[in-house]
């Protein structure tokens, strides 16, 4: 039989988000691997030690004490005691909220630039549940996990989070959400939705397998990117009313030309309620 | 060749319409003026409307073309400002037909254009333009951050207004005096 991989997880600077979004999976799974430490789950006690696989959760940042070590100093010789590193999470990306990712950050070059043919980047904030499983298993597996220039996992991050999302047919037309919390209308154009230009699978596998935050009413809010968090999250940047951000993969022109002419040609259909409220007449006269 | 010949329509057609009004103006009309048979005519277009239609299309590229290369070049808006409204005064002065034909017939009877001419569909690639240069305008805080038509009706509205009054002999001095203070005072109006 096979050894099970040895798995080392670290929460560096963190909220622990990405812990317990892990949890809403079956970790029955992790019987297949050899759990070394895991800040919340029962493990074994902490020390430096090599892995399979390690994990880091959360930002890296100077002067901050973690399991008795200086943070960096800790990370760096985990790091070189691994034969792959997992980054999880925005901070641990881009740096996110809190810090400096491994990698990268935000944008610029991270600390372990030059050791990135080891690392594979897991966004989100915090990062689904389903995409650590994902890359797990394949490593478990022993299969090549293919990744971008940024080293996420094109599987995963290929997508935007507008694919799949239940409010295309109103970004087609150009209807907008007129209220937060209802079901129809598109976020984008009014609500901060940041789907179009988001790396994520979010609207393709769901949350816990049921919904999304677009689905449910609530803009995207790019939280896989590496310049997350950004301000004014429930409101669009617009320069002269056209949206400071466009779609992935056209240019300005292309996209206002066909936005202009979907707004033109209306959508008789879309722009009533198709489901309209029981109440709503009586809500507006009160 | 036959894109020139129904450019050749087009441009007597403006004409015609300029001078005897629209309406006034049918398909017998402007083949006779070319020189042509209706029949022959119908094979360019098959219909006054789509003629119409053709037209501000044709209308809307070239001011569209024009704006784009505006917008391309590496200089502040306030001197795009002026570059625009240099090339809208001057086509309506080389041109006075198309703008007649924009403002006259267009703007005037929208429901000739009501069939595939809906809202902003046949003056795309200019609004378009002018979207890209207002949008790139507040992005590089030239302009101020407001509603688009707020600021495109005092534009276009603007140097739209001055051609139509230049068109009815009103103005006391020839258009290109007024490219200068126009712009300025579009600039000022717009500015962040």
């Amino acid at each position: 039989m096979r050894s099970k991989p040895k798995l080392l997880w670290i929460d560096a600077v963190s909220c622990n988000g990405c812990s317990h979004s892990f949890f809403n999976i079956d970790l029955s799974f992790l019987d297949d691997f050899e759990l070394l430490y895991h800040p919340l789950l029962p493990s074994g006690d902490f020390k430096i030690q090599s892995s399979d696989i390690l994990i880091v959760e959360g930002a890296i940042k100077s002067n901050f004490l973690r399991l008795g070590f200086d943070l960096n100093e800790l990370i760096s010789k985990l790091f070189f005691k691994a034969k792959t590193v997992i980054a999880l999470g925005t901070c641990a990306v881009y740096g996110g909220i809190f810090g400096e990712g491994l990698v990268f950050n935000k944008t610029s070059k991270g600390k372990f630039f030059k050791c990135k043919d080891k690392v594979i980047n897991i966004p989100g904030c915090p990062a689904h549940p389903e995409w650590l499983f994902y890359v797990l298993n394949m490593l478990k597996e022993n299969k090549k996990i293919v990744l971008d220039e940024l080293n996420r996992p094109v599987e995963i991050f290929s997508y935007t989070s507008h694919m799949g999302c239940t409010r295309n047919e109103y970004f087609e037309w150009k209807v907008d959400a007129k209220r937060f919390g209802e079901k129809e209308g598109c976020l984008f154009y009014y609500f901060g939705c940041q789907g179009p230009f988001t790396h994520s699978s979010c609207n393709k596998i769901l949350w816990n397998e049921v919904n999304s935050k677009p689905r449910a009413g609530t803009p995207c809010f790019g939280c896989t990117e590496p310049l997350f968090p950004k301000e004014n999250l429930f409101q669009t940047e617009t320069f002269m009313g056209i949206p400071a951000n466009i779609p992935l993969g056209v240019s300005k022109r292309a996209y206002l030309t066909l936005s202009g002419i979907a707004k033109s040609l209306t959508n008789e259909r879309l722009t009533k309620r198709l489901i309209k409220c029981e109440n709503e007449d009586k809500q507006k006269d009160n | 060749m036959r894109e020139k010949k129904k450019l050749e329509i087009m441009h007597t057609a403006l004409k015609l319409f300029a001078k005897k009004g629209f309406f006034n103006t049918t398909i017998a009309d402007i083949a006779k003026e070319m020189g042509m048979s209706v029949g022959n005519m119908y094979n360019y277009f098959p219909s006054k409307e789509s003629l119409a239609k053709e037209l501000l299309l044709y209308t809307a590229r070239i001011f569209g073309d024009e704006i784009k290369k505006i917008n391309e070049m590496d200089i502040s808006t306030k001197e795009k400002i002026k570059k625009i409204v240099e090339l809208y005064f001057k086509k309506a002065k080389e041109e006075p037909e198309l703008v007649d034909y924009f403002m006259r017939v267009y703007l005037s009877n929208k429901e000739i254009f009501s069939n595939g001419c809906e809202g902003m569909l046949c003056v795309s690639p200019f609004v378009t333009e002018i979207m890209i240069f207002f949008e790139e305008g507040v992005r590089k805080k030239e302009l101020k951050n407001q509603d688009f038509f707020a600021a495109f009706g005092l534009f276009m509205g603007y140097i739209g207004g001055l051609a139509f009054l230049n068109r009815e002999n009103i103005l006391g001095k020839s258009l290109d005096e007024y490219i200068e203070p126009v712009s300025e005072n579009i600039y000022n109006a717009l500015k962040a």
